[in-house]
């Protein structure tokens, strides 16, 4: 209690001077509508290159709409924004969505394989969609990233099945697989294991550790111990703004906001 | 009190026998409606069989008084036809239907859907005239192809409503996972949202093809009639269906049997086209809707 | 990243992750994309050849109405108005007068009208709101086969069933009932309205039934359930569905109006054709299509032609105001249940 005290009277800028390392993708003023109801309020924040950053808050908060933004998906439902995302010196205004968004994977909260497609196609939907259609490659792109994704021994003797077969957990990975395979830099998780029982979530979450060595990563959850276990970095949402960014360690054991503390002990949302 | 619970008691016979005597009415309906059917069904099939023989299937028709023969190029001649409409349908309602689900969220969308449902309406006695006027005027004679136009006509808004609601069908996070990967949303509307929807539309267009089958009003002036083996599609072409009817009025008794096995003839084709398009459509994998 | 180990794969997928990128970086410069704004040509492409058919069709429709217009020109001159309140079609001395088929095609779709309402709307009842599921399906299934059969075949069974059946045992039954009715005098062909009229009655049952049953399904369950819980029988809740879903339902039936006012070979083959006003369900008629199909081919002079083809764009008009306003009617009740949040 005496450090909230504390810290409640202090007033602290609403990034902490933090060593983030490399920066990735550099949001600045971003605000996000649909119509004219503003969804994201003017919000500014750096995301580490090959770290995972953990965005929480309630429902409604906005989360969603910020993950969307940055890969131009917010478009898709009619959305628009201000402000500016910068990935790697360009604007991602500026770049093709289509091809920003080959930059920048995806991974949704339901799991969503193409029905119609077989575990293999599903895998490689992205490269083969493309035009890239050398056969023995794609095999050799299949087995990688269903291993890299911890599914290959659970699947390879379905690769011709229907992905919508597979169970949710499994129709997940293939998820996390296909969005690997078209080699992006970024991968955007929309609470990826909400939609999941424990043992598939904790195999997620074990992926998420595996596969920051090569991405950067950035996963909205509602699940706060999820944040703290997965994460390296946290981001509080609350009603559209950015309330507080910080090392996750921090952020769970000193948060330097009051709103914070609130939340993360259980208090509203 | 006593006539209190007199009105009571009444008011709930006199409920009760409604309610009974309603319900029965709506089930004799239903039996009534289907009447007509197992008539139909029945007479078409009893009095179809008696000529229905090799030669139905492989000779041209004889001439007034001579028995035998058989209807080969009317068959042949119907599944001409119905190719040309599809060949011109199927493609137009397609598109015009993928457009209503995928671009169509403004008045112009809103317009081409209310006026489809209209041209679902239009008469395809109509239909042929509008044929005739665009296609045999000009070419100076009637012909095959002016019938597939008219068959086309009639076949659009089946398919394009059709095409319409089964890609609405198919979930927004399909073509959200596709976009997410970097695949551009034409490629994605072609070759995962078509084709998950693929089922549902190859239904529609089956209706459309069935249906075109066994039109007649719209070919008495388009595709005429044709006594004699013709497969071009500039020059007139017999059908199945006009057959049938010019049989039908006919005051010759043989000429009125075999139009009656060309009734059982159209249903079979009918049928076979739906159980051939069934199994070219039957898809690899389930589709989760 | 070990997909990068690989020489042979890496180097393929490297070489075309930079064409992609290359392409993408092209596609932002050409001239084409400075115009239509940031998007993937492919798209734009895509977008533009599907409103290309939507465009189409939309023409189609304007242009069937103009194209009939501009082929009846001779007869709409020469006529004006009188075409359609002049009772002589007489191709011998050239006079077009229409009032005959506008007439047949009227009374015989109401006639069949009022055998059809009644049934259509049970059936739809009995789908919707009593039959178990197990039921439903295949019913509706068979109903819907009822729509499937060629117009022509029922006018086939129309000529060798029906109409005898009306000719021998029907018609002289009710003239005998009825001697001095003014509905059914005249001698008993079988030919004529009545015929028509019930086979026009058996062609709309599927659609009034099919549509009428899709309403009644609109109407949510809430309401259903609010009606049982206040002790009303089963007919009762009925009786509460369908003043819910009135609009809907007349809407229904206009359309099988519209249905069977189009409908051309099943009444060609039974209503006897015959240009004239009776007011005997005995007597043989003539609608509009049945008018256009059986003299269409034969008509030797212009404006013997184009008098046919004026008569298809009345046909065409009048059933376009009939669908329109039943499409509306429809479209409204359905409407209603989707948008409240009942």
């Amino acid at each position: 209690m005496e450090i909230i005290e504390q810290v409640k009277t202090e007033s602290v800028p609403k990034n902490i001077p933090m060593d983030l390392g490399h920066v990735k993708i550099s949001v600045q003023d971003l605000s996000a509508f649909f119509g004219k109801t503003k969804v994201i309020k003017n919000v500014s924040i750096d995301i580490p290159e090959k770290k995972v950053l953990a965005i929480i808050g309630p429902s409604g908060c906005g989360k969603s709409t910020f993950l969307r933004s940055i890969n131009r998906m917010h478009e898709v439902a009619r959305g628009t924004i201000t402000g500016k995302i910068i990935i790697d010196d360009e604007d991602v205004m500026k770049i093709d969505p289509v091809y920003l968004r080959r930059k920048i994977g995806m991974v949704f909260q339901k799991p969503n394989p193409f029905p119609t497609m077989s575990v293999f196609n599903n895998v490689v939907a992205g490269l083969k969609l493309n035009g890239f259609r050398n056969r023995k490659a794609l095999k050799e792109i299949v087995e990688k990233t269903l291993k890299q994704a911890a599914l290959w021994d659970e699947v390879k003797d379905m690769l011709n099945k229907s992905g919508a077969a597979l169970s949710g957990g499994q129709q997940q990975r293939l998820c996390i697989a296909r969005t690997i395979a078209v080699n992006p830099e970024v991968i955007l998780m929309d609470e990826p294991a909400s939609a999941l029982d424990p043992i598939s979530t904790a195999k997620i979450e074990e992926l998420i550790f595996e596969l920051k060595k090569d991405y950067t990563i950035v996963i909205v959850t509602h699940n706060m111990q999820q944040a703290a276990r997965v994460s390296d970095y946290t981001a509080f949402f609350y009603m559209g703004e950015l309330v507080e960014f910080n090392d996750t360690k921090k952020m769970f054991t000193a948060p330097s906001k009051k709103q914070t503390e609130d939340y993360i002990t259980g208090r509203f949302g | 009190m006593e006539i209190k619970s007199n009105i009571k008691k009444f008011s709930f016979y006199r409920r009760k026998t409604a309610n009974v005597i309603m319900l029965s009415l709506s089930l004799l309906a239903a039996l009534v409606t289907l009447a007509p059917l197992i008539f139909i069904f029945y007479y078409t099939i009893s009095k179809g069989i008696a000529h229905l023989n090799v030669d139905f299937f492989t000779k041209l028709p004889t001439p007034v008084g001579e028995p035998g023969g058989g209807m080969v190029n009317g068959i042949v001649g119907t599944l001409i036809l119905v190719a040309i409409g599809g060949g011109i349908g199927i493609p137009v309602g397609i598109f015009t239907g993928t457009y209503l689900s995928e671009f169509g969220h403004n008045k112009f969308g809103a317009v081409v859907r209310f006026l489809t449902d209209v041209l679902s309406g239009v008469p395809s006695i109509v239909v042929g005239v509008v044929a005739y006027t665009l296609v045999v005027v000009p070419m100076k004679h009637f012909s095959a192809l002016a019938g597939g136009v008219a068959l086309a006509i009639l076949m659009i808004p089946t398919i394009t409503r059709t095409t319409e609601e089964m890609i609405k069908l198919v979930p927004q996070s399909f073509r959200e996972a596709g976009l997410a990967l970097g695949i551009p949303k034409w490629k994605i509307t072609l070759m995962v949202v078509l084709k998950t929807a693929w089922k549902g539309i190859a239904t529609g267009i089956l209706l459309g093809l069935s249906r075109a089958a066994g039109e007649t009003a719209p070919l008495l002036f388009t595709a005429l009639d044709n006594r004699f083996w013709s497969t071009n599609i500039f020059q007139p072409i017999a059908s199945l269906t006009v057959y049938i009817y010019t049989y039908a009025s006919a005051p010759y008794k043989d000429w009125n049997d075999q139009a009656w096995t060309a009734a059982l003839v159209l249903i079979i084709l009918i049928s076979l086209l739906s159980l051939i398009f069934r199994i070219i459509t039957r898809s690899k994998y389930k589709t989760t809707n | 990243m070990e997909i990068v180990k690989e020489s042979d794969t890496h180097k393929k997928l490297q070489d075309y992750f930079r064409k992609s990128r290359e392409k993408a970086g092209a596609s932002r410069k050409t001239f084409l994309t400075k115009i239509l704004g940031n998007n993937n040509l492919g798209d734009i492409f895509f977008e533009r050849l599907t409103l290309l058919f939507a465009v189409l069709v939309f023409l189609l429709i304007i242009f069937m109405g103009w194209e009939m217009y501009s082929h009846s020109i001779l007869s709409i001159r020469k006529f004006g108005w009188g075409f359609i309140t002049s009772t002589t079609w007489d191709p011998y001395s050239q006079v077009f007068g229409a009032l005959p088929m506008i007439y047949g095609t009227l009374v015989s779709s109401f006639l069949g009208l009022i055998i059809a309402v009644p049934l259509g709307i049970g059936v739809a009842i009995f789908l919707a709101e009593l039959a178990p599921s197990w039921l439903e399906k295949p019913l509706s299934f068979l109903t819907e086969l009822l729509a499937g059969i060629p117009s022509v075949i029922y006018g086939l069974w129309g000529i060798f069933v029906l109409v005898p059946w009306l000719r021998d045992t029907v018609e002289p039954f009710l003239q005998n009932e009825f001697p001095n009715s003014f509905l059914f005098q005249g001698a008993p062909y079988g030919f004529g309205m009545l015929a028509a009229a019930i086979i026009l009655s058996i062609m709309v049952l599927p659609i009034i039934s099919s549509i009428s049953r899709d309403i009644l399904k609109s109407v949510p369950n809430s309401q259903r359930e609010a009606a049982y819980a206040l002790g009303a029988t089963k007919w009762e809740v009925t009786k509460i569905i369908l003043s819910y879903a009135k609009s809907g339902l007349l809407g229904a039936v206009i359309l099988g109006l519209g249905r069977a006012i189009g409908e051309t070979m099943a009444v060609t083959m039974v209503i006897g054709n015959r240009p004239q006003i009776s007011t005997s369900l005995l007597d043989p008629g003539y609608t509009m299509a049945s008018l256009i199909a059986n003299e269409f081919t034969e008509a030797a002079s212009e404006l013997y032609l184009n008098s046919l083809i004026e008569l298809a764009l009345v046909l065409f008009v009048i059933t376009i105001i009939i669908n329109i306003f039943a499409r509306l009617l429809v479209w409204s009740t359905e409407r209603k249940w989707k948008l409240s949040p009942i």
